[in-house]
């Protein structure tokens, strides 16, 4: 049956209009107010889909999600640093679709029409929209470093979608033998949690110091700062002194090439690196299918209404997470998640035909330096029509010098946890 | 906050296709969305999973109280002073509000 999409009928905001349209959608049990389909399930996704229903049981809300269980990047360090396991970070989706009524489509999205409206599937089947919202997380730019595709990431693993790619780098790391070097290449900005690349770093030390303590790490950036940098490196000088070298870009950090078959890194100026275990943290642009619909720009990134997170190229379709261009927000699972939830009640407020509310969003990257030391950065986040900026005179880092630094970073780890449980309960636990 | 001409009529556009409604400027932000802000880490309705604190079925007295002192470097914290910050005294007291009136 062709979906004919709200606006082309010229609707104009009566729900009995939407309620008889919806009844004769393809996928609809119920009659529904409106149809709004989620493609992805992770962090901004699985938000907005299980919001939407807590805004709104009217809205049908259909997740098109490939996995049925969802591991988080977030703890994906603590797997390698030792401390947890690929069960504490898997999710799955039961109480979305048992207590929510989110409709679960495991599927992967390959094409959306902004015309007729419709999202199609991999398996074939189609669904019809009112409102669409993409949070598809980030791609590999396969080849943006020479040689590093995906055979190469077999060898040398990125290990930033967890999964897979977190446990063939813990076992590399495991069957390493004690002095030898492990190499992270990390890209320039933007990219995936910027301070993911710096714990990653902590927690392979914290390994290395516990059961190679003749190993070393040889971190090569494709900047010359990063994220919470000096909490890091006083956090590194402390617990981990000599395991680490940090060599930003003006010092020929940046990898340009990978040989995994020689297991070697190839700089900018032509310096070759020859280590023991290679985690290659590569160049990112949205997910596919965001590229795919026409919602990225030319960087790869999908520019939005700092207002809604409707896409500034295709009207009823609201991209989210780590796919958008949020203005001052990095893309966390934090932030997506926050995002998620304003977005999810901006649309049900327009399927209602309530006024929008001015939003408001906020981001905290908890990051363990050691197991026991934790760090933070805040913020909250208000829109502009120049974008979305932090609220001046608010959030930041955590204080370089606490009156009393072991306590506070005892509890900053402490509440590293605490952030991640709560966290991940409100997204796929209740 | 008030919203600059380009945005409203982008958002006008944008909107028209689902809802004239929304065609309003935007109202400033409910208790109810600001508190939203909160669950990721306190949990969903402020019953925390794990190490932070709960803070559902406190008085709205008390909530706003230690929003204020958390703002003004009264009381310590890790992250809370950082927070609420971010917030007017206003907002702090919607968020007050509708933590005590609906999270228990
Ligand atoms: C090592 C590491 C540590 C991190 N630590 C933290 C942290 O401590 N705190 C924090 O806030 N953030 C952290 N992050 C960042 C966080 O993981 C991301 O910002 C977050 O996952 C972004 O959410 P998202 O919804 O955009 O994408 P994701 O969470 O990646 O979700 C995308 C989902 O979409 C699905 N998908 C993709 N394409 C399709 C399609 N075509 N059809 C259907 N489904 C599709 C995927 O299967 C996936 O499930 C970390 C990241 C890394 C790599
Ligand atoms: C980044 C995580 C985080 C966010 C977001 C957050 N909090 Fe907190 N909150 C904490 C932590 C951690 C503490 C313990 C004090 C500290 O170290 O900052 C706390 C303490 C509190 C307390 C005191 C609890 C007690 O037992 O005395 C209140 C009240 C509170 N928060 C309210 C809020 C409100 C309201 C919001 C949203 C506007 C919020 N918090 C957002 C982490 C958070």
């Amino acid at each position: 049956m062709t979906r004919i999409s709200i606006s082309r009928r010229g609707f104009t905001g009566s729900l009995l209009a939407a309620t008889a349209l919806s009844a004769c959608a393809v996928q609809s049990e119920a009659p529904a107010k409106a149809r709004v389909v989620v493609i992805g399930g992770g962090f901004g996704g699985a938000t907005a889909a299980k919001f939407l229903r807590l805004e709104d049981p009217g809205i049908s809300v259909t997740l098109i999600e490939p996995k049925s269980e969802f591991q988080t990047c977030p703890g994906s360090n603590y797997v390698l640093g030792g401390l947890k396991r690929m069960s504490d970070i898997t999710h799955t989706y039961a109480a979305m679709t048992g207590r929510h009524g989110v409709r679960h489509v495991r599927d992967m999205a390959v094409a959306v029409d902004p015309v007729t409206r419709t999202v199609r599937t991999a398996g074939g089947q189609s669904f019809g929209y009112d409102r669409l919202v993409v949070s598809p997380g980030i791609d590999i730019r396969w080849g943006a470093i020479n040689g590093y595709d995906e055979a190469a990431s077999l060898r040398m693993p990125h290990s930033w979608q967890a999964g897979p790619q977190t446990v063939l780098l813990r076992q590399q790391l495991e069957a390493m033998p004690d002095g030898g070097v492990v190499a992270l290449s990390i890209p320039a900005n933007p990219f995936r949690c910027p301070p993911g690349p710096y714990e990653r770093i902590s927690m392979i030390a914290n390994y290395l110091k516990t059961t190679k303590p003749r190993s070393k790490i040889l971190a090569l950036d494709s900047k010359d700062a990063f994220s919470k940098q000096p909490l890091f490196q006083d956090g590194w000088a402390a617990l981990y002194p000599g395991l680490i070298e940090w060599v930003p870009l003006g010092k020929d950090g940046k990898i340009v090439e990978v040989v995994p078959g020689e297991m070697t890194l190839v700089s900018e100026f032509g310096q070759k690196h020859k280590v023991a275990v290679a985690n290659v943290i590569p160049p990112q642009f949205a997910g596919k299918i965001a590229r795919d619909a026409g919602l990225a720009n030319e960087q790869g990134w999908c520019p939005v209404d700092p207002f809604t997170f409707e896409s500034q190229r295709h009207k009823a379709i609201h991209v989210i997470g780590d796919a958008s261009i949020a203005g001052a927000m990095p893309k966390s699972g934090f932030a997506a998640s926050s995002q998620a939830k304003f977005v999810a009640r901006a649309i049900a407020a327009s399927i209602n035909g309530q006024p929008a509310e001015a939003p408001v969003y906020a981001n905290t990257c908890y990051s363990l330096v050691g197991p026991d030391y934790g760090i933070s950065v805040a913020d909250i986040y208000r829109s502009t029509a120049q974008g979305i900026v932090a609220v001046q005179g608010a959030g930041g880092v955590s204080p370089r010098t606490p009156p009393d630094a072991p306590a506070h970073r005892h509890l900053e780890a402490v509440y590293t946890h605490g952030w991640y449980a709560s966290a991940t309960r409100e997204i796929w636990g209740s | 906050m008030t919203r600059p001409i380009r945005a409203t009529l982008l958002a006008l556009a944008a909107i028209a296709a689902a809802s004239p409604a929304f065609a309003q400027s935007p109202v400033p932000t409910s208790g109810r969305t600001l508190a939203a802000t909160c669950t990721g880490c306190h949990g969903p309705a402020g019953r925390s999973a794990g190490e932070i604190p709960s803070i559902n079925g406190r008085t709205e007295t008390q909530l706003a109280q230690a929003m204020l002192d958390f703002k003004n470097d009264r009381r310590p914290a890790t992250v809370m002073n950082r927070h609420a910050k971010g917030f007017s005294d206003a907002e702090i007291a919607a968020i007050a509000k509708e933590i005590s009136a609906n999270w228990r």
